[in-house]
């Protein structure tokens, strides 16, 4: 991942009162996996479409291959794009519109046959040729788009939360897809989804974007185990984020408990926030335990269950393979490489206690986020 | 909850009685203004005043050759001028904000709102040798020209009249395409060109299509506008067939002539219908 393909230097967008982008600043590598994972209304989809030619930035610079992109059109763009809707064109037939970016483009005629044969056998659609696009089921259509995005043989692939329109079980089949064809293809993905396990597994860089802002760039395995601050760590998985503070290197307090971590260089008696997953907690006896706590719900997953134990007035959620009954008594113990020490930021205490948790909200949030 | 299957077949019974309950204005309408009357149509064509069998009403067509011709051009550069006015303008306005799209609607249905006798008259005291605009024209001090009774004062009527049939099927075509189409479109390396020609203009041609349908058979049959506005020497085929009924009471010549003016407009649409299948079927 050494050579940046890509840049974007403070990039602000506005849409009549609403600051869509706030500066961003982002640099993508060729041969790259990059996620733009947030909620809706974050400004994801924008980022791309500044990218894809189609929004035009109020104040910034886009960079492709050190050369301003933002005078290009779209159509000269080196860069394709997956729709959410897939957009393919009714009145072709699948080998046409998998030849439509070819022909437009004045392709010698056994040249299109050629690389539409190739396209539709990478994205298993041989013998759909002659296929009507109404007749093809919504992952098919899916497979479509990707070829004709990349029978123009383009450098960078925009996808526009490109499967959220299929049922799990596809969507699971054409995530280790597209990362195969990214792979094979040796170009660049840049994918946005709101949907935090499809970042997670396939992604080479997540960025993780909130109201505009860039939250944190790194890996999947960075965000998810040092989230920078609050927002992050709830959005990225499960979470339990308390108030604590950094007694010195190496020693945390919260919940009325000093204990040891991994992390430091933060001012002694610094105030903080303090996450630990659900999965690294574990489950002893109370006398045991460094925490106490009554367990006041428990829900079957199937993997684990999922308990919410009340310690302190403070709701920890905790996923465990050992059932404890409603009520019952029960200790807690975490390792120090279970804890994570964050920076306060404008996140503190919005996130984190499960006190008002239930499926439901996550599902209606879920609902609501069929941003454009 | 429970009882959801029994009452489901139940309302569908009823569903199906009502549907044949809701359609029976429009079949008796049907039967009586379309169907009856086609009937007739075809009756006095094939006979005689005395109700006995012939040809002679088709054979005595040869005659009106001239006039069925001339209907069908006026027709045909009618449903042009409205399809080169018409195109554009559907364009700009599915292309343009929704206040804008309603204001420029409201235009164009606007003269609807007039009767077609009355819109008719308008342009006859436009069009006269005194009219409107030639008082205008010899004001600034040109010669007078002659309009009125002309074929061209003919299509202006046409095109003034059904103008709005050849903007709303193509309007409403257009205004469904899916701007993500259009952007596909430019992604795949389309200019703005491209893009019409590529993908906004097949996916128009339904659109096209209807309106060219809804503007050339009227204008083929209309009677009163070339009456009016083209005099005699202008006479279209709509008009033959008033003055057989109504000033010759030779009802089955009259027939005779409509019948084959329908058979006509039908294989003129019918060789539309396939051109248009064509071109759509040589781009899948």
């Amino acid at each position: 991942m050494s050579n940046v393909l890509l840049q974007l230097k403070n990039v602000s967008v506005r849409f009549d009162d609403d600051q869509i982008l706030k500066s961003i600043n982002l640099d993508i590598c060729d041969k790259e996996f990059v996620t733009l994972l947030g909620p809706s209304g974050c400004g994801k989809t924008t980022t791309l479409r500044i990218i894809g030619g189609f929004v035009e930035p109020d104040s910034g610079e886009v960079l492709f291959d050190g050369k301003n992109l933002l005078d290009v059109p779209s159509h000269k763009r080196a860069v394709n794009t997956i729709f959410q809707k897939y957009a393919l064109f009714p009145h072709l037939n699948v080998y046409e519109n998998v030849a439509f970016g070819l022909r437009v483009k004045k392709t010698p005629e056994d040249v299109v046959k050629k690389t539409v044969k190739e396209m539709l056998s990478m994205v298993n659609l041989k013998g759909f040729e002659r296929r009507n696009i109404s007749t093809l089921s919504g992952g098919q259509q899916q497979r479509v788009a990707i070829a004709r995005a990349l029978a123009v043989n383009p450098r960078v692939l925009l996808l526009d939360e490109p499967l959220g329109a299929l049922d799990l079980k596809l969507r699971k089949d054409m995530q280790v897809e597209l990362k195969n064809i990214q792979k094979r293809m040796g170009i660049t993905f840049i994918y946005v989804t709101h949907d935090q396990e499809e970042a997670l597994s396939m992604s080479d860089t997540v960025v993780v974007m909130n109201q505009g802002v860039i939250q944190q760039v790194g890996s999947p395995e960075d965000i998810y185990n040092e989230p920078v601050n609050a927002f992050v760590a709830d959005f990225i998985g499960e979470s339990n984020i308390l108030d604590g503070v950094m007694l010195e290197d190496y020693k945390a307090s919260f919940s009325g408990h000093v204990f040891d971590c991994l992390d430091k260089g933060f001012d002694k008696n610094e105030a903080v926030d303090i996450v630990v997953r659900p999965e690294d907690v574990d489950v002893v006896e109370p006398e045991k335990g460094m925490l106490c706590g009554t367990v006041s719900s428990v829900t079957f997953k199937g993997v684990h269950f999922e308990i919410i134990v009340d310690i302190n007035g403070f709701k920890w959620m905790i996923q465990t393979t050992d059932y404890s009954p409603v009520g019952a008594n029960i200790g807690l113990y975490i390792e120090p490489d279970a804890i994570h020490v964050m920076k306060k930021s404008e996140y503190s205490g919005a996130y984190g206690d499960y006190s008002s948790f239930s499926d439901e909200i996550d599902k209606l949030s879920e609902l609501n986020d069929g941003e454009s | 909850m429970k009882n959801n299957n029994s009452a489901k077949t139940q309302s569908e019974k009823k569903r199906s009685l009502s549907g044949i309950l809701l359609s029976s204005p429009y079949l008796v309408w049907s039967v009586i203004f379309i169907v009856a009357p086609l009937f007739f149509v075809v009756y006095y064509a094939f006979t005689d005043r005395n109700g006995n069998f012939t040809f002679d009403n088709i054979s005595k067509l040869g005659d009106y050759t001239g006039i069925f011709i001339h209907s069908i051009w006026i027709g045909l550069i009618s449903t042009v001028i409205c399809l080169v006015i018409a195109y554009p303008m559907a364009y700009i306005m599915a292309r343009s904000g929704a206040r804008r799209q309603k204001t420029l609607m409201m235009l164009v249905m606007l003269p609807m709102w007039m009767n077609l006798l009355i819109r008719t008259y308008s342009w006859m005291t436009l069009l006269q040798d005194t009219g409107i605009i030639n008082n205008l024209i010899s004001a600034i001090g040109l010669p007078r020209i002659h309009m009125i009774d002309t074929s061209f004062a003919v299509v202006v009527g046409m095109v003034y009249n059904f103008f709005p049939y050849m903007i709303l099927p193509i309007y409403s075509v257009m205004s469904k395409i899916d701007n993500n189409l259009v952007e596909a479109a430019q992604d795949l390396g389309c200019n703005k060109l491209n893009v019409f020609r590529k993908v906004l203009f097949p996916l128009s041609l339904p659109g096209v299509v209807s309106g060219i349908t809804m503007v050339f058979v009227p204008s083929v049959s209309t009677f009163y506008i070339a009456g009016k506005l083209g005099g005699p020497s202008n006479l279209l085929i709509g008009d033959v067939v008033e003055t057989q009924f109504k000033a010759s009471n030779n009802y089955n010549l009259g027939s005779a002539i409509s019948l084959v003016l329908m058979v006509l407009i039908l294989i003129c649409m019918a060789v539309m219908n396939k051109f248009a299948d064509d071109d759509t079927n040589m781009i899948v």
